[in-house]
């Protein structure tokens, strides 16, 4: 498609490709930029355009993917969508969508079942208060869950296409570290540290507080209280017993980010903050050894108004409606006849015209800003109304592929 | 509602909304608003993303507060460096230094135990507001560009929490006066920014409702940001449709330009828009018992200090000041 024989300073295509070849996509991107929705409308444009039966999976808190497809409820288990919401919408779907939303706490539990030992050691940690507390802030643990969840949905092996959207973090990268990190934490010192007080307390061993750890207890001691620290101690005590299972998975997790099958989407507006964030991640996934395989640009102003004919027409109507006006106002329209109400409405046709070109070129200065290349960079067109149903979400998904269907409502 | 808030009398306003809707540019326009009236004002940064100080084209800024515009200081919120500074002031605690481990040690119970974070970050920010009350800290005012809606609850509540779960000690002792402060609608405001866009105006009609059930801290008003402006009046809008219609666009072309076609197209884009937020400004009228600010969508090309004052401005003329 010719862009007002204008050349892009990158070259825009479709996700076509990238989808047939990769069986997990990773979307991530700062907040606002529209994340969730690219998954979900990449999700169910592959489910119609490429077959096969794809998952989308959502690990944001606020539920937004629930919204988007319509479909209320969607739990940690994975659902698929009725066919005959794509059949409402007009679509004749070569594949299947199924959907899972993913629920923190419940994919907690089911790994601390999974890892323990005995059941009376999952009940003591299940039941120790500060599980909760520390399981859902604790290294990142939305993000860990997430990749871990997502591992698990891979290795079931129903799946073609996986999509997943990422949880919103203060730092886009916290979610690639979060399997090292989980590894790192429970071989660490910190960890024998925390215990030390439950130890103590069941009265294993003289000594067991290292020496190193003393000065950290007298001030912790003052500050949160013994009581604090025995329960903390405690937790992380019967916590340890899922050392060997917890390492090794997040070891596997890991090595499936950086598998050949896995690949990176990085959606952005062409907004500063956002786009600088888009950015930094591009190049940390590309330090990490990770495969960027798209950068998503989201929320895009229409092409025509960069237009030079529609810039010279804009500057015409706003400076001088005058004429225009009086033209039309004798081809016999009723609600054209009045020249000094017409030339008004062309005022600001004109001005309106040249206000979203200042927007336009601003997008397009930033995107010839982005100085990363991907094997792919795409555009999704503003949506003048909002995505409520599959429809929609079809509809938008479908300018990350390679056909001509469906401009935006 | 269209009661005037009034906003600048509170020592303490604190700025929530979903991300990617501007929190940070409202904030800024804010201080730079305050600062404009004579205070002195002090941000807190604690979604730290770094970019506040953008807004007054300044380099970023640490947790030490810098002056990056006359009259706003900004600081960079990070809770190691609080925790050094309670440990400091209240438990006559040397610095712990670079000793590796006990500060890692802190770092990672900070982490773990529920809370420790974020009354680390709501403490220095109440630390701010109660010395500045004494007359210890320079400031008129403290404008906290806060954590996203996701967050906020936590961060707000943690002195709260922290009564629950630390029985005694010291800690505890130093909840009291932070839960008051934060409880006094003549010292704070906590204040929303939204987009007239599906998803922001859900959470923030989510969220009031769950600050208004589980905290007691005291609300201001909800920021509308990028509103976009309505371009015709009724009558206008039907000479629109008509010169849209073949004949009349036809004959405008000839007139203007092949171009006309899209400038029909541009504006038609416009009404639209304007039209799909119109229906979700109505829900946050509705569904919202705080008084509504609006501010313009703005059509530069720039970001920074420009920006931050056409802000400003706009919420200078919505305060009535």
């Amino acid at each position: 498609m010719s862009r007002d024989g204008r050349t892009p300073a990158i070259a825009e295509s479709t996700l076509d490709k990238l989808l047939a070849t990769k069986e997990i996509v990773v979307f991530a991107g700062s907040g606002g930029v529209g994340k969730t929705s690219a998954a979900a409308a990449t999700a169910a444009a592959a489910a119609a355009n490429l077959g096969g039966k794809v998952l989308v999976l959502t690990v944001d808190p606020a539920r937004r993917l629930a919204d988007a497809l319509g479909v209320d409820g969607i739990g940690n288990v994975e659902r698929r969508i009725p066919p005959e919401k794509f059949k409402e919408a007009g679509i004749e779907p070569r594949g299947e969508l199924w959907a899972a939303m993913l629920d923190t706490k419940q994919a907690w539990d089911a790994l601390v079942l999974q890892h323990t030992p005995d059941e009376a050691t999952a009940y003591r940690i299940l039941e120790n208060p500060l599980y909760h507390n520390i399981t859902s802030r604790f290294v990142q643990s939305h993000d860990y869950i997430a990749m871990e969840r997502l591992y698990e949905l891979h290795q079931t092996g129903k799946y073609d296409l996986i999509i997943i959207d990422t949880p919103p973090t203060r730092n886009a990268l916290d979610f690639l570290e979060a399997p090292k990190r989980m590894a790192d934490f429970f071989g660490g010192r910190l960890l024998r540290w925390l215990t030390a007080p439950y130890r103590a307390g069941q009265g294993r061993g003289a000594r067991v507080f290292e020496v190193a750890a003393k000065p950290f207890y007298q001030v912790a001691d003052r500050i949160l209280g013994g009581q604090f620290l025995h329960d903390i101690g405690e937790f992380f005590f019967n916590f340890q017993t899922m050392y060997d299972g917890f390492v090794e998975r997040a070891l596997a997790v890991e090595r499936l980010l950086h598998d050949h099958r896995t690949t990176f989407a990085v959606v952005s507006t062409l907004e500063a903050a956002p786009l600088r964030e888009a950015q930094v991640f591009c190049m940390e996934l590309a330090d990490r050894g990770f495969h960027l395989g798209a950068i998503v640009l989201n929320k895009a102003l229409p092409d025509y108004f960069l237009d030079e004919g529609a810039r010279t027409a804009a500057g015409l109507l706003a400076e001088q409606p005058e004429p225009p006006a009086t033209a039309l106002s004798s081809i016999g329209v009723t609600a054209l006849a009045e020249v000094d109400a017409t030339a008004r409405v062309l005022r600001t046709l004109g001005e309106s015209f040249q206000n979203f070109e200042v927007v336009a070129k601003r997008e397009t200065e930033l995107r010839t800003q982005l100085a990363v290349t991907a094997e792919v960079v795409t555009r999704i067109p503003y949506f003048e109304v909002d995505i409520y149903d599959l429809g929609g979400l079809t509809r938008m998904g479908s300018h990350l592929f390679n056909t001509t269907e469906g401009e935006g409502a | 509602m269209s009661a005037n808030p009034d906003l600048l009398s509170r020592r303490l306003l604190i700025v929530t909304g979903k991300g990617g809707v501007g929190k940070s540019t409202v904030s800024a326009g804010l201080a730079l608003l305050a600062a404009d009236q004579g205070k002195r004002v002090l941000v807190v940064e604690v979604d730290a993303k770094g970019n506040l100080t953008d807004f007054f084209e300044h380099h970023p800024v640490g947790f030490a507060p810098v002056e990056v515009y006359r009259g706003v200081h900004v600081l960079r919120m990070d809770t190691e460096a609080s925790l050094r500074e309670y440990l400091r002031i209240h438990l006559r605690v040397p610095m712990m230094g670079r000793i590796g481990p006990v500060a890692r040690a802190f770092d990672f119970v900070a982490n773990a135990a529920p809370g420790v974070k974020e009354i680390l970050t709501i403490g220095k920010i109440a630390h701010e507001v109660r010395e500045s009350m004494r007359g210890n800290a320079p400031w008129d005012i403290v404008i906290v560009d806060a954590a996203a809606t996701g967050h906020i609850v936590a961060q707000l509540g943690a002195a709260e929490t922290m009564r629950e779960f630390v029985g005694v000690g010291p800690v505890r002792s130093q909840t009291q006066w932070m839960i008051d402060l934060l409880s006094d609608p003549a010292i704070t405001a906590l204040n929303f920014v939204a987009t007239p866009e599906e998803m922001p105006v859900n959470e923030t009609i989510e969220l009031v409702a769950r600050v208004r059930q589980e905290l007691s801290v005291p609300l201001g008003a909800v920021l509308v940001n990028r509103v976009l402006p309505e371009l015709f009046t009724r009558g206008d809008e039907e000479i629109f449709e008509a010169l849209r219609e073949p004949a009349a666009a036809g004959a405008l072309a000839g007139e203007v330009g092949e171009g006309a076609t899209a400038v029909l197209e541009g504006a038609r884009l416009a009404v639209t828009l304007r039209r799909t937020r119109a229906t979700h400004l109505q829900r946050l009228r509705d569904d919202v018992d705080l008084p509504l600010l609006y501010l313009p969508y703005l059509f530069v090309r720039t970001h920074g200090m420009r920006v931050t004052r056409m802000v400003a401005e706009g919420l200078s003329a919505e305060l009535g000041l």
